[in-house]
């Protein structure tokens, strides 16, 4: 896996390395000073707050909310039991870095919790991974084991009166576990099924009690923050759009992987660290934030930069920072029907918009697909996305629609050639 | 206070109301499927999105909480159109089978698609095919196609059932409602998930197909299976029972019926009921005309009073009749100048009669004792005694209150016990006892029980603690207690923690009428509302010295009485048994000589008095079967036969109103004992045997419905002991045992458990399989094969 290492999460890990993950090899690269920093000053847990305020760190989940923010809203002077947990539920097509994260660096993601634990005052925190990557869950489990010895987990960590568990959890590959209030059922042995929200996670999470859910590349990135400070990790970045990222990149480029680079690079930069286009074929379209996001085409990914503003104002969203290259023989419909497909399959089935929605649109994507469209087929496809849309529990439904408008709004004449000459404009091939 | 505008009303509703119970409460309708009252909001079915002012989305309703100063539109464009939306989504994979649903005519989907469906489809794929599941006798899921998945039944049998047995497995538009795998739904009130379904899903196995909704009449009616009182809508087509369903009563049975409620009907469309009066000759039955039948009556009445006198003459009146039964009967009775006269069948302790001073009831009203804080039952099988009591504990328990237990059996209530006193039945007294010490102590009382063989065990200072340190505290002895030997210092040690405490106390009535039947007369030492009579013999003081002649009332002795052997030899020596029943029972058939058929609840007018002591009056839903009459009309043709007087009532409300102007009901509910029973000496460690009474084997009608004798309650019973009885007894888990009492053996399988006390030998009473036994709680002895 190709990492080009500039920023903060990868900074200095030889991924080539077999032991780049253990406990040594990240203290040797500056790992732990930021906790051992916190509990020698006797940081007050406010300005630890303060300091991810500052770095501008938005969640990496997808989301993209200022974590400082979310950090604040967790009750202070609550009596009893708080929980921090990491989403390490990475089912979002396009998306892996997590797990490299888990592979390579463990322990920045270990001692992000534990700074958080410490920040809101939680004495226990899971880290939920991906029923998928079980190599990256045992991986963890061992490091978290070197975290304990080393005495950075556990009653009074180093010799302070502050204490902290980690566990991890390892889930059954359910895309809808990564919906932070499924994820919380699923942790507490439920069906991994959204919660109607309010109440947040910050007023009844786990176990009903005040929970804060960070992606680990957000967890990840904390280390850094309180170590070299929040302003140098802004600074990595742009305004507003602090730090540096991790971006997936698949598709049909020569080196696919994931590359940490400052938000604000443009696209056409990280194309060419991912090697450019693969056989030299034409750029035809980007979906940029995982297969949720809006497709874009890619002349006008050529035109943007890689950070959660530029790519919103052009009408798609950064996401989980998966990006999913696409040349010209790719048959736009043949795409949307992988992807409707995912959502059919991964809907949890509670609420009647996207438990029955999903189902429709693959249905009627299928049969454009096959050749097998009608007129009005389109005009359906809206209609029926519109009725799903924000009339649901999670945002399953709204992160099912997005593709379906997107790839017909900007790559409509082939759904519609495809109705009309029951044949693909595009002699589609995956790769 | 909130303020909020619906659809331009302004109403002011609580804090924490949701936008449903706001529009409830400005009597605004808001279509949904998901939500219901008595169960959590799950928000799934999304039928009931509104509009909210300054809020971006539809939000919906049952889900929403109220905030001051909130603008909602039920009916805007927005709101309509994603009413609009979701009906659709709802019908694209419903099939289109209304013409042979059992749902239709009744069906939310059906009432609501049209008022937000469409005409026409717009789906044109492949509709979802669901394949049905088994949920047992009772409900049948086999349409699981027409389901839409709103989970009611999901969390009903979660939360009010207390034991989630069916879940909704797969995602996506895979998923689907099903019981665990290769299990049925066992619950004892799952048929309410029937009533929750707002599709033809989930129906009634035993109604299906049978007619359509809108052939039915609904008419009003009361449960006569426990001593609840349910209310019941039975739904009647050509003068048949079809089905029954809940009458919500919030004070009773809330929205709620057990699966005995609900389904015993078809006991009363049985193929044994008797239609014709029956005499038996020469050995054999004879049907005949009632004239024929009343003047054998008569005849036989005055034949053993002539050569026996009256005192040689027991009438055995069951709970389960009416009121109006009961007190025509204790009347017909006593005016002949018989004082032998009880409906307690099932109790054995014939000295609570004589100490007690007014009707036994619960001691407050349903609703209070689920309010108490602190709650302690004892010696109650409370599943299959009053299901639905048991829920609603389950309920207060939720709500905060402690619940304690005292009984022979740590019988699974799904709900988490404050503590349990888990004892052997000749322990229950003794158990009891620690409690009314350790009461003392705590209150620094006095008592006139002598408690030295009394020993406070933990369980037992956590259970006194709980009654002293709630503010509102409850004592309920259930049907175990009542039938237990020592009855009456069960009694006595309840009502001195409860004066020491300040705790309500009573009994769980275990029949429909057990209340009533005091308050009417029908016991041996008090008349009806106290009146005073020569006092006669108690039910099992008639069995223990045998009559020469017996009145029954829809009473099956060798099941409804406490000792079904002794009763069953004191019929046989009798020279004559007169059976006012519905059913030609095969008992009946073998020990009584005159058969004469009366109506059961369904066809005649009456009244029950439930538990709380509350008297609810009910007409006949149907006509009575055949030659069947009302057992008001028999017993007041018969004292006019007898030429007693008293015998001219016209209806049976004149039978009522003559009864209930002789006081005030309220006035007769008294739990009292005038002597303090005493002996508290713990029992010997002999084997002992707990004859509690199976769900659907506790009164005539439902001991002969199909369906519920199908279900796993239903099962022949197996002889459950503690496994350290089983292992002292050299006794293997699923052997073959005998069990002895008397001269009766019976075979049986053995079941080792360890929620049983030692020293206890469950063998259920009331079944076919075990009437040949002898008292419900006495010693048992037990063999290998």
């Amino acid at each position: 896996m190709a990492i080009f290492v500039k920023g903060v999460i990868f900074e200095g890990v030889d991924t080539t390395a077999p032991d780049c993950w253990h406990i040594d090899a990240y203290m040797a690269r500056g790992g732990y000073q930021a906790l051992k920093k916190i509990l020698d000053n006797k940081m007050p847990q406010e300005d630890v707050i303060a300091e991810v305020k500052n770095s501008g760190l938005r969640g990496r989940g997808g989301a993209g909310f200022p974590t400082g923010l979310k950090w604040s809203f967790m009750p202070r002077s609550f009596p009893g039991d708080k929980y921090v947990v990491c989403n390490t539920d990475e089912g979002e097509p396009g998306t892996f870095k997590d797990r490299d994260i888990l592979l390579y660096n463990p322990h920045a993601l270990i001692e992000g919790m534990i700074i958080a634990g410490y920040a809101m005052g939680c004495k226990a925190g899971y880290n939920y991974i991906h029923g998928e990557i079980f190599e990256a869950y045992e991986l963890f489990e061992a490091a978290l084991d070197e975290a304990r010895k080393a005495g950075f987990l556990g009653q009074n960590i180093l010799g302070t009166d502050f204490s902290f568990d980690l566990f991890a959890h390892h889930g059954y590959g359910a895309y809808i576990c990564g919906e932070e209030t499924a994820l919380l059922e699923s942790l507490e042995g439920k069906k991994g099924q959204p919660r109607f929200k309010p109440p947040f996670p910050a007023s009844f999470g786990l176990y009903g009690k005040p929970t804060t859910i960070n992606n680990t590349e957000s967890f990840a990135s904390v280390p850094f923050i309180i170590r070299d400070g929040g302003q140098k990790f802004l600074e990595a970045g742009k305004p507003n759009n602090g730090g540096t990222k991790l971006f997936s990149i698949s598709g049909h480029v020569n080196r696919p992987g994931n590359y940490e680079i400052p938000l604000g690079t443009p696209f056409a930069t990280l194309l060419e660290m991912a090697g450019g286009m693969k056989d030299g074929k034409k750029l035809k379209a980007v979906i940029p934030g995982g297969s949720s996001a809006p497709v874009l085409p890619g002349e006008v990914m050529m035109e943007l930069t890689m950070d959660y503003d530029s790519i919103a104002k052009a009408g798609s969203m950064l996401g989980s920072g998966a990006v999913i290259v696409m040349n010209e023989d790719v048959c736009m419909v043949k795409a949307l029907e992988r992807l409707a497909y995912f959502y059919h399959e991964e809907s949890c089935g509670q609420c009647t918009p996207c438990r029955e929605g999903t189902g429709w649109l693959y249905k009627v994507i299928h049969r454009i697909a096959n050749g097998e469209g009608r007129e009005g087929d389109l005009e359906l496809l809206e209609s029926v996305g519109n009725n799903m849309a924000g009339r649901t529990i999670c945002a399953l439904a709204d992160a099912a629609v997005f593709p379906v408008r997107s790839f017909t709004k900007h790559f409509r004449h082939e759904f519609e050639h495809l109705i009309e000459h029951k044949k693909s404009l595009v002699d589609h091939k995956w790769c | 206070m909130l303020e909020i505008e619906i659809d331009g009303k302004k109403l002011t509703v609580n804090q924490g109301s949701t936008v449903m119970d706001a529009a409830h409460a400005a009597g605004t309708y808001i279509p949904h499927f998901c939500y219901h009252k008595k169960l959590s909001i799950a928000a799934n079915c999304r039928m009931c999105l509104v509009e909210v002012e300054k809020a971006p989305k539809p939000l919906p309703a049952c889900a929403t909480p109220v905030t001051d100063g909130m603008k909602v539109y039920t009916a805007s464009p927005l709101a309509k159109k994603a009413q609009a939306g979701v009906m659709e989504f709802l019908l694209i994979n419903h099939p289109l089978d209304c013409p042979i649903c059992d749902q239709g005519g009744e069906c939310q989907l059906q009432d609501l698609a049209v008022g937000y469906g469409n005409s026409a489809s717009r789906y044109q794929e492949e509709k979802r095919v669901v394949v049905g599941k088994d949920m047992g006798p009772l409900v049948s899921a086999e349409e699981m196609s027409r389901c839409i998945h709103c989970t009611r039944c999901v969390r009903f049998t979660e939360e009010i059932g207390g034991f989630q047995e069916i879940g909704m497995a797969n995602r996506s538009e895979f998923s689907e409602i099903m019981p665990f795998l290769g299990k049925t739904v066992d619950s004892e009130i799952s048929g309410n998930v029937i009533d929750l379904c707002p599709v033809g899903a989930l129906t009634s196995k035993p109604f299906r197909y049978s007619t359509r909704a809108w052939e039915l009449s609904r008419r009003k009616s009361v449960s006569p299976h426990d001593g609840l009182g349910a209310n019941l809508i039975v739904q009647v087509k050509q003068n048949e029972v079809m089905r029954v369903l809940p009458l919500e009563n919030e004070a009773i049975n809330e929205c709620w019926l057990s699966d005995r409620d609900r389904f015993a009907y078809e006991g009363l469309n049985s193929a044994e009921r008797l239609q014709k009066p029956m005499i038996k000759f020469d050995g054999k039955w004879h049907e005949t005309d009632w004239q024929t039948a009343l003047e054998y009556v008569v005849k036989g009445l005055n034949g053993v009073s002539a050569d026996h006198g009256k005192d040689a003459i027991g009438f055995l009146l069951s709970p389960h009749s009416t009121t109006e039964e009961l007190y025509l009967a204790q009347k017909l009775a006593r005016a002949f100048g018989v004082n032998n006269v009880d409906a307690a069948l099932r109790r054995s302790d014939t000295r609570v009669a004589k100490q007690q001073q007014g009707a036994l009831w619960l001691g407050s009203s349903i609703v209070e004792l689920a309010a108490s804080k602190s709650i302690l039952v004892v010696g109650a099988t409370q599943r299959s005694e009053q299901p639905l009591l048991a829920s609603r504990l389950r309920q207060s328990v939720k709500k905060g209150s402690q619940l304690n237990v005292i009984h022979v059996a740590d019988d699974e209530l799904f709900t988490s016990l404050n503590a349990k006193l888990i004892v052997a039945p000749q322990q229950l007294v003794n158990a009891l006892a620690q409690v009314l010490k350790a009461v003392v102590t705590a209150k620094a009382g006095e008592t006139a029980i002598d408690l030295a063989a009394a020993n406070v065990s933990a369980e037992a200072q956590a259970i006194a603690d709980s009654l002293c340190a709630a503010d509102s505290a409850s004592i309920v002895l259930g049907n175990v207690a009542q039938n237990h030997p020592a009855f009456s210092e069960l009694l006595a040690l309840a009502q001195e923690i409860a004066r020491l405490t300040g705790a309500r106390f009573g009994i769980a009535a275990a029949a429909a009428n057990t209340v009533g039947a005091d308050v009417a007369g029908a016991n041996p030492v008090r008349g009806a509302f106290g009146q005073n009579v020569t006092a006669g013999l108690s039910a099992a003081e008639m069995l223990a010295a045998p009559r020469k002649a017996y009145v029954l009332l829809n009473n099956e002795v060798e099941a409804d009485s406490y000792n079904g052997q002794q009763a069953v030899a004191a019929m046989k020596q009798a020279a004559t048994v007169i059976a006012l029943t519905a059913y030609k029972g095969a008992g009946l058939l073998d020990y009584a000589d005159v058969l004469l058929p009366i109506a059961p609840f369904s066809e005649t007018a009456g009244s029950f008095i439930n538990m709380e002591g509350k008297l609810q009056s009910f007409n006949g839903v149907v006509r009575p079967l055949g030659e069947t009459r009302p057992a008001w009309k028999v017993l007041r043709v018969l004292g006019n036969m007898l030429s007693l007087n008293g015998f001219e009532q016209n209806s049976c409300e004149e039978v009522r109103a003559e009864l209930l102007a002789l006081g005030d009901i309220a006035a007769q509910l008294n739990n009292g004992q005038s002597v303090l029973a005493a002996n508290v000496a713990a029992g010997n460690g002999e084997l002992v045997r707990v004859g509690d009474v199976p769900l659907y084997h506790a009164d005539p009608i439902c001991r002969r419905a199909d369906s519920l004798q199908q279900t796993a309650a239903a099962a022949v019973p197996q002889l459950q002991l503690n496994p350290a009885d089983a292992e002292r007894l050299g006794l293997q888990d699923g052997q073959a045992v005998t069990v002895a009492q008397g001269a009766a053996e019976v075979s049986l399988q053995l079941r080792t458990d360890a929620a049983l006390a030692q020293g206890a030998a469950r063998v259920a009473a009331a079944h076919p399989a075990t009437v040949a036994l002898g008292g419900l709680f006495e010693p048992i002895q037990i063999k290998r094969g």
